[in-house]
């Protein structure tokens, strides 16, 4: 029997501990990554599938695919996931409505006959001739193995591997250049604005948000003098966001004032 | 223990980020989930290499590595500037080439 068999030490041996333990944790990561609803939970168990990978590399005989795995995935690639979740907005979840009607079941369909074919694939598949371990080839070390094949044999795909990182970088900052619709308005025009407007009414300036006795940041509106909230003295981003504060709780009316006696 | 075993796990690993692609909505995991199907490809070539022998699997895993490196960051400048343009990271609202 020629198949893709190969067995690597006992049932007992160290990797097939390590392989046993890690590997169910790593599939149930993957689940998860598609189960949780935040975003940023599904980039942590990204991350840990992706330093479970590393170490099963360095168990099979490629140290410098596991660092490198650790040094570009877990360090470059899910930082930057990270940042642009953060840019993006970090508590983003998803809504986990379907939007196309039967499109789940039909997913779930189609991923157990594709893994249910590939594990039987896998099952029946056959190598052709005997398996042999990684060790030969590792003989001379397993970075300086690499470095033979990477500068002889696929010394081209490497040169344009190079050429396809330069101008990946370079279409990410042509994506991420912003251009202004308009002019940033300058101090000069902001205050000729002001004052040859329709009204001078904001002329000195727009009113500061309240200040209260017991609150005094941003997100509390002024109170007019006839008590009520002055919409135009709190910032239009967080009126948007749903952030603004109703001065009435603050008001001395609410708040219990009586002195307590002393016993 | 069989080191096809390694191989089963890919596979599952595939079938789970296939299955992120489509369910899932917003482009971010989408994303990832596209990381981690090329991920398990990567635990593929490795073990294929193991049970060949020879060391063109784990050079075809760097390779991999480098593409799916420029992937991600063209990628999510995509994101970002839908983004900016939309505010929203959901796969189904950039849907304006439908209505």
């Amino acid at each position: 029997m020629s198949d893709l068999a190969l067995q690597v030490g006992q049932t007992a041996s160290p990797e097939a501990t390590l392989f046993w333990i890690l590997a169910p944790l790593t599939f149930l990561a993957a689940l998860g990554m598609l189960l949780v609803k935040k975003a940023v939970h599904s980039a942590i168990l990204m991350a840990f599938v992706m330093v479970a990978l590393a170490i099963f590399y360095i168990a099979q005989g490629a140290p410098f695919l596991g660092i490198v795995q650790i040094v570009v995935y877990t360090g470059a690639v899910m930082m930057l996931f990270l940042f642009i979740l953060m840019l993006v907005g970090v508590d983003s979840s998803d809504s986990l409505t379907e939007t196309i009607r039967g499109l789940r079941p039909i997913a779930i369909m189609a991923a157990l006959g594709f893994g249910g074919l590939m594990v039987s694939l896998l099952a029946r598949a056959t190598l052709g001739r005997t398996a042999v371990g990684v060790e030969a080839a590792n003989a001379d070390g397993n970075v300086q193995g690499i470095a033979q094949l990477l500068f002889s044999t696929f010394v081209w795909p490497f040169e344009v591997v190079s050429a396809l990182l330069i101008t990946a970088a370079l279409g990410a900052m042509v994506l991420a250049h912003h251009h202004r619709i308009q002019e940033r308005p300058t101090q000069r025009q902001l205050s000729i604005e002001r004052f040859r407007g329709e009204s001078l009414a904001n002329a000195a300036g727009l009113p500061a948000p309240g200040v209260f006795a017991r609150h005094n940041a941003v997100d509390v509106p002024a109170l007019l003098p006839d008590g009520t909230a002055s919409v135009a003295s709190v910032n239009a981003s967080l009126k948007a966001r749903g952030d603004v504060l109703d001065p009435s709780q603050f008001e001395l009316s609410s708040i219990d004032t009586r002195v307590e006696e002393e016993k | 223990m069989n080191a096809a075993n390694y191989l089963y796990l890919s596979a599952l690993l595939f079938t789970i980020g296939a299955v992120g692609v489509v369910v899932r909505r917003n482009a971010i995991v989408v994303f990832m989930c596209v990381e981690l199907m090329l991920n398990a490809a990567n635990l593929s070539f490795v073990t294929f290499s193991r049970i060949n022998g020879d060391l063109n699997g784990q050079v075809i895993a760097f390779f991999t590595m480098v593409v799916a490196a420029c992937e991600v960051v063209v990628g999510l400048a995509i994101i970002v500037t839908i983004y900016r343009s939309r505010r929203s990271a959901s796969v189904d609202d950039a849907s304006l080439l439908k209505r």
